[in-house]
């Protein structure tokens, strides 16, 4: 069974927070959902994540700057990782879908619809530069391997839309 | 080594994502179009992500210096344990596609399978891969189909490349010692048993994409074993060229 639980020390979510995705940088790990804990054992900050894709090559960057951020703020860390639970898109918070649209980029939608959009070409993916759901897949792999190749048919533009993931 | 048909089982399913994910990235640059480029790259990097994380535990079974680096790279040939199909070259598009087809049913067939396994890591990561290799097989299947149901010379290009590459879709469900041990522990997955569903699935997806089902009966096998096609010693002098030419480099 999947587990969404996570176990994180309050006085190190502003810290965390700070560190972002360097593929997605107005995306926080937190807001993403790869942290899945962080607690403080004899001054050592233990924190374990979570990739979002066996090949996602952000993963490194990311325990480095995590390891940074908490050396800035004064901690000695150790960075895991860890596959289980495998991570999923329903873990990315309400804020981190709208970073995710306001940097361009269209929030996954849940597994059925995320079918009809991929495999039946349905058009319910919203444009995230005009919000029309006139949109279709241009290539099932995109940009990063987190992400799909959409166009809007009413304003032009090629987006990514970023796929679901159960 | 204490577990050694482990060792040699995770090899076994790792070996055929590392080479297959080389094949697919070979076409970095040379897909025929830009989304198709980098559809078959991002496939590329999703196995090799993959394969990280069966070397990376392969190499704490070993529990002597051996890396996941030098697991990948400082092997030779006859060590390998991928399937003879992975190996096979890009002649053209259509052998890609019906590369990757013939082999994602398959690789989603067992690693389904696989996260049941009784060992909690190799678990983990059949249920990370198995997310991935979805995508993998839409992606083949849509284009078998594209492909097949498409023009003239794109049907002729797709057949030719099912029909070559039918060949080595059997060994598939080939055992390996180390494949029977691990199932009897419960741990591995019993390929047998995923033969009837596989060429089922295959077949009505050949006959939607308006192909035909090759009927040779005659099929390879060796590569488990280490016996491989003429292909992979070319690919493996291209993966392996940096470690031949600056020896424990580190990148």
């Amino acid at each position: 069974m999947t587990t969404t639980e996570q176990n994180i020390d309050e006085i190190l979510i502003p810290i965390l927070e700070q560190v972002s995705d360097p593929e997605i940088p107005v995306l926080s790990i937190m807001d993403m959902g790869v942290v899945r804990s962080a607690v403080i054992k004899n001054n050592i900050v233990k924190v374990e994540i979570t990739p979002t894709y066996s090949g996602c090559p952000a993963m490194d960057v990311i325990g480095d700057d995590i390891k940074k951020a908490l050396q800035e703020a004064g901690y000695e860390s150790e960075i895991d990782l860890i596959l289980h639970p495998a991570w999923t898109t329903d873990w990315i918070t309400p804020r981190g879908r709208k970073a995710l649209e306001d940097y361009g980029i269209a929030a996954p939608l849940n597994a059925e619809a995320d079918k009809e959009v991929l495999l039946n070409g349905k058009r319910i993916v919203k444009c995230p530069q005009c919000r029309s759901t006139n949109t279709r897949l241009v290539s099932q792999f995109g940009s990063t391997a987190c992400k799909a190749q959409f166009q809007c048919d009413d304003c032009q533009e090629p987006f990514d839309y970023f796929k679901c993931l159960k | 080594m204490k577990n050694e048909n482990l060792y040699n089982y995770i090899l076994g399913i790792a070996d055929n994502s590392l080479i297959l994910g080389q094949r697919m990235g070979e076409l970095c640059g040379h897909g025929p179009s830009l989304e198709t480029d980098i559809a078959c790259t991002n496939i590329s990097l999703d196995l090799f992500g993959q394969v990280r994380s069966y070397f990376q535990y392969a190499a704490k079974i070993a529990g002597d210096k051996r890396t996941e680096d030098d697991i990948a790279m400082l092997r030779k040939e006859r060590e390998y344990k991928n399937v003879l199909l992975v190996e096979q070259p890009n002649t053209n598009f259509a052998y890609s596609i019906g590369r990757q087809f013939l082999f994602d049913v398959y690789h989603l067939a067992f690693l389904t399978e696989l996260q049941k396994s009784s060992d909690l890591t190799l678990s983990a990561i059949a249920n990370k891969c198995v997310k991935e290799v979805s995508y993998h097989e839409r992606f083949s299947s849509d284009w078998v189909k594209r492909l097949g149901d498409g023009t003239e010379e794109s049907n002729q290009k797709m057949q030719e490349a099912i029909n070559d590459l039918w060949t080595y879709t059997d060994e598939l469900f080939h055992q390996t010692p180390a494949d029977i041990a691990m199932v009897t522990e419960g741990v591995g997955v019993d390929v047998t048993k995923l033969k009837e569903k596989y060429y089922k699935q295959v077949s009505e997806l050949l006959q939607e994409a308006n192909l035909e089902v090759p009927e040779s009966k005659w099929f390879q096998k060796g590569g488990k074993e280490g016996i491989h096609t003429e292909h992979l010693g070319y690919l493996l002098s291209d993966l392996q060229y940096m470690q031949r030419t600056y020896p424990n480099m580190e990148w």
